[in-house]
């Protein structure tokens, strides 16, 4: 093994620039035609399928694949974008096993459910390589809306709003939009600019605004906004990273999994990214499943995941666990850290078996140590800055099932608001569902939810 | 272990199976390599006059028909008799059937429809050593332009003149085969018995259209933009082709007369429903050509192990089914069933209900957890939710017992009766 492989401490080039380009393939490769056809075949066409209820946005996963199977990929796709403009990414990173192809009838007849995520991708991949948008905006009805984040609710619902014909604005803090999709996920799952792309490709239709580096409370305001349009959507995400609140957080290379994995999607050199040689990660969920994985890719030594809970509490569903062990990380569970030593850097991490109770997760004597010269925090992450004024529940802002908060002329989705898991798909659903009944609300025209 | 050892009308095969007069059998290699791999005959591709051989088409000879993940269905074709020289084909049939004699070795046949020209080629075949001769009446595509193939079996006194002379000047045994491409296939069969035919083999292919070039506007295959029809075959027509065998089975004027069964004969299983049904042997072509010679060797150990798990033999299970084959009105009107789904096999695809309430008789209720549930209040038992239900066995029929309540009808179930007795017949006799 090469010296630089073995180095101590948090340093960059572990590996060649040829193991790293190996290392960072396309998890998935897309499915070629022929593939597809064969995938395709499988499908039953279901009634009332299934795997329709158990999508967030309610694709009509039996009709895009029997128009894949009948050779009308793009017809197959139009299916798809109109549930979901981000059916792309939405391919790439949904955990289809917990949702459509977990519930699969040939789950039950075989084990093996129809490769729904794959023909999603290969259906949404082939019309957006094609030039042009393929929808229409409706005739302008001179409404303005500012949509706050450009993540996955917020270009879904810009993108909607769009499409019925009133102008949208999008205010986005950071200086790329795509949010989650752009800084938050393993690059492996969207290689190749994808997200970078598919925004590109959305904002195709017209009538969408985009205007970077505008953090609300910082650079605008609610008030503002709702002072200078006719309705508001909220959609900025979770900014704030939960803390351990563990003896000697503070020193070096304790960090966020979520900064960790937003500066290795935006490295031009993965060579130059620094990684630890004992590198661990405390958290069970996605999060902390792309730091681990991605840090054992850059070329770190050991890595160890370790969750305070029962491994079949893991958010992290169990495909993505299977892949962060047969990529050589351990799990842990039942374990969380009571502290972090080292003189200056983390050296140590300390950790106290757990014990599940009724009244609550208690840590137990038995105590053990792992070498540790990088800790990444992966425990969850908060709404940061709420603005003023607005009903929050269980930390995030309040919403009812239109996306309505408490303030008149605003909605809210994605992670930032009440309700529904935080995956991308559902912040699509969140996204659009908000849309449509703004336009309903500006309009009176009646809401069109597919599914 | 179950003898597959075949005596067909005199003509003697260690299995039932051969393969059809087709591409598969046009050449000395392809027959030598089929015999290797197990075939017990080969109906040698039809021969024609003596002169210059037939030209085929020099684009695509094949259309297709595709299942699930491309599996032939359906294959049709617009090639011609064989394209080569009478006198290799004579000489390549001695060669083979001297180094395979204890396979059968047929030669079809087809020639103007003149007393010389029949003449002719059967004492031309006469030194082969051939076990046979089949008489093409059933090639539907470019030779009945000429008047040969089909258009000689649409017309059953044609298929009676042709079959006599045959007799008259061979002593080999004379199979006729005929085309589906009729109205009912009764009549030819008649005229080939009276003609002295020592069997009748069928189906020959169906005139068909595959499919359109939805680019070009022309049909498949495409031969620079235009196509013709050409005759269908593979497992697509087995259903046409055990009609047909069934109704000469049956038929009283035909009683007893053999049958080589063909059409769409993929599995062992296959080949059993045609025996079943009358077939003393069965000739396969599209299997092969889709798969290999090999696929014989399945044929014949599937065969042998559902002879031997039934404990029959080949001359019981030949023509067992035949006395089953009835018409429409002698069905018992009080037999009467309802769809079951069993519930641990069910997989909550749905297909059954929306097969159901979409397209038949609301008798499959949707409850929540999508259990599906007959309502036999209005299961007519037409077995549509089995037909498409996704896994086998999961719904099945239960007969009612006599005197049990039809729920749907209200009535209990009673003995035989059928169309014939039944009030609403105008027509009806008195039941005795």
């Amino acid at each position: 093994m090469s010296q630089a492989r073995l180095a101590p401490g948090v340093t960059p080039g572990r590996l060649t620039p040829e193991e790293l380009a190996l290392n960072f393939v396309d998890v998935a490769p897309p499915l070629d035609p022929h593939e597809a056809r064969v995938a395709a075949d499988r499908c039953y066409f279901c009634h009332d399928a299934p795997c329709i209820t158990a999508c967030p946005t309610s694709i009509d996963i039996p009709l895009f694949i029997r128009q894949i199977a009948t050779g009308t990929p793009d017809a197959a796709a139009m299916t798809i974008f109109h549930a979901n403009i981000l059916g792309g990414m939405c391919a790439r990173v949904c955990p289809t096993e917990n949702l459509c192809e977990g519930s699969c009838v040939r789950m039950d007849a075989e084990g093996q459910p129809v490769e729904i995520g794959a023909l999603q991708r290969y259906a949404t991949d082939g019309l957006m390589a094609k030039p042009g948008h393929p929808f229409r905006r409706a005739e302008p009805t001179g409404k303005r809306i500012a949509v706050v984040g450009a993540g996955p609710a917020g270009l879904a619902a810009a993108h909607r709003l769009a499409a019925k014909g009133h102008d949208v604005v999008i205010f986005e803090a950071r200086p790329k939009p795509g949010g989650l999709n752009e800084y938050g996920i393993a690059s492996y799952k969207a290689v190749d600019g994808f997200a970078q792309a598919e925004v590109d490709w959305l904002m195709g239709i017209g009538g969408i605004e985009f205007r970077h580096d505008q953090r609300l409370g910082r650079d605008i305001t609610l008030n503002g906004l709702r002072g200078e349009y006719d309705a508001v959507f909220l959609g900025m995400g979770l900014g704030g990273v939960n803390a351990l609140r563990t003896d000697g957080e503070d020193r070096q290379h304790v960090s966020d999994a979520v900064a960790f994995i937003r500066d290795l999607r935006q490295a031009d050199d993965l060579t130059a990214l620094p990684v630890g040689r004992d590198v661990v990660v405390i958290g069970g969920g996605m999060t902390a499943v792309d730091a681990a994985v991605q840090s054992k890719l850059l070329g770190a030594e050991n890595v160890t995941i370790v969750y305070r809970r029962d491994q079949s509490q893991m958010s992290a569903s169990s495909h993505e666990q299977e892949h962060a062990t047969s990529s050589g990380v351990r799990i842990i569970c039942n374990a969380a850290p009571v502290a972090v030593h080292g003189n200056g850097s983390v050296v140590e991490v300390e950790f106290a078996y757990t014990q599940d109770g009724p009244d609550g997760l208690k840590l137990t004597e038995e105590r053990f140590r792992l070498k540790a010269d990088q800790l990444f925090r992966a425990i969850g992450q908060r709404l940061e800055d709420a603005p003023d004024g607005i009903t929050l529940e269980g930390g995030k802002i309040a919403v009812d099932d239109y996306g309505r908060t408490s303030l008149d002329g605003v909605w809210a989705g994605g992670d930032c608001a009440s309700g529904g898991d935080d995956l991308t798909v559902t912040a699509v659903a969140e996204g659009r569902d908000a849309a449509e009944d703004i336009d309903a609300t500006l309009t009176g025209r009646p809401v069109e939810i597919p599914g | 272990m179950a003898d597959l050892r075949t005596n067909f009308v005199g003509i003697k095969s260690p299995n039932p199976f051969w393969l059809a007069s087709a591409p598969p059998t046009d050449k000395e290699v392809n027959v030598r390599r089929a015999f290797q791999a197990g075939w017990g005959g080969v109906v040698w591709k039809t021969l024609g006059s003596e002169g210059p051989p037939v030209v085929n088409v020099n684009g695509p000879r094949y259309g297709v028909v595709y299942g699930a993940d491309r599996r032939v269905l359906g294959i049709n074709n617009i090639e011609l008799i064989t394209d080569r020289p009478l006198e290799v084909n004579l000489r390549e049939i001695k060669s083979v059937k001297r180094d395979y004699p204890d396979r059968a070795l047929i030669i079809s046949l087809m020639v103007p429809c003149d007393e010389d020209s029949w003449r002719d080629i059967l004492a031309r075949i006469e030194d082969t050593g051939a076990d046979g001769v089949e008489l093409n009446f059933g090639c539907p595509h470019g030779m009945a332009e000429r008047g040969m193939g089909s258009a000689v079996g649409q017309v059953p006194e044609y298929i009676e003149m042709v079959t006599r002379w045959v007799k008259q000047y061979s002593r080999m045994p004379c199979i006729v085969k005929l085309t589906p491409n009729i109205t009912d296939v009764r009549k030819p069969a008649e005229a080939a018995m009276r003609g002295g035919a020592d069997a009748v083999s069928l189906i020959n292919t169906v005139n068909s259209i595959t499919s359109v070039d939805l680019d070009l506007f022309a049909p498949q295959p495409t031969i620079d933009g235009k196509g013709s029809h050409g005759g269908y075959c593979g497992p697509a027509v087995k259903p046409i082709a055990l009609n047909m065998v069934a109704e000469i089975a049956r038929n009283p004027e035909t009683r007893g007369l053999p049958i080589s069964g063909i059409g769409g004969i993929t599995t062992w299983r296959d080949a059993a429903e045609f025996m079943a049904l009358g077939a003393g042997s069965v000739q396969v072509c599209t299997a092969a050509m889709t798969y290999g010679f090999k696929v014989v060797q399945e044929m014949i150990s599937g065969l042998r192990d559902y002879l031997d798990s039934h404990e029959m033999e080949m001359s019981d299970l030949i023509g067992r089914a035949v006395p089953n084959v009835t018409d429409w009105q002698y069905l018992n009107l009080n037999y009467v069933t309802k769809a079951v789904i069993d519930q641990d096999a069910c997989i909550k695809c749905g297909r059954c209900y929306a097969a159901c309430e979409d397209t038949s008789h609301q008798a499959i209720a949707m409850n929540p957890g999508r259990v599906f549930e007959v309502v036999e209040e209005e299961c007519v038992a037409c077995n549509l939710c089995i037909d498409v239900c996704p896994v086998e066995d999961c719904i099945t029929m239960r007969e009612l017992e006599i005197g049990e309540l039809d729920k749907r009808t209200g009535e209990k179930r009673r003995e035989y009766a059928n169309w014939t007795t039944h009030p609403n017949n105008p027509m009806a006799k008195a039941a005795e």
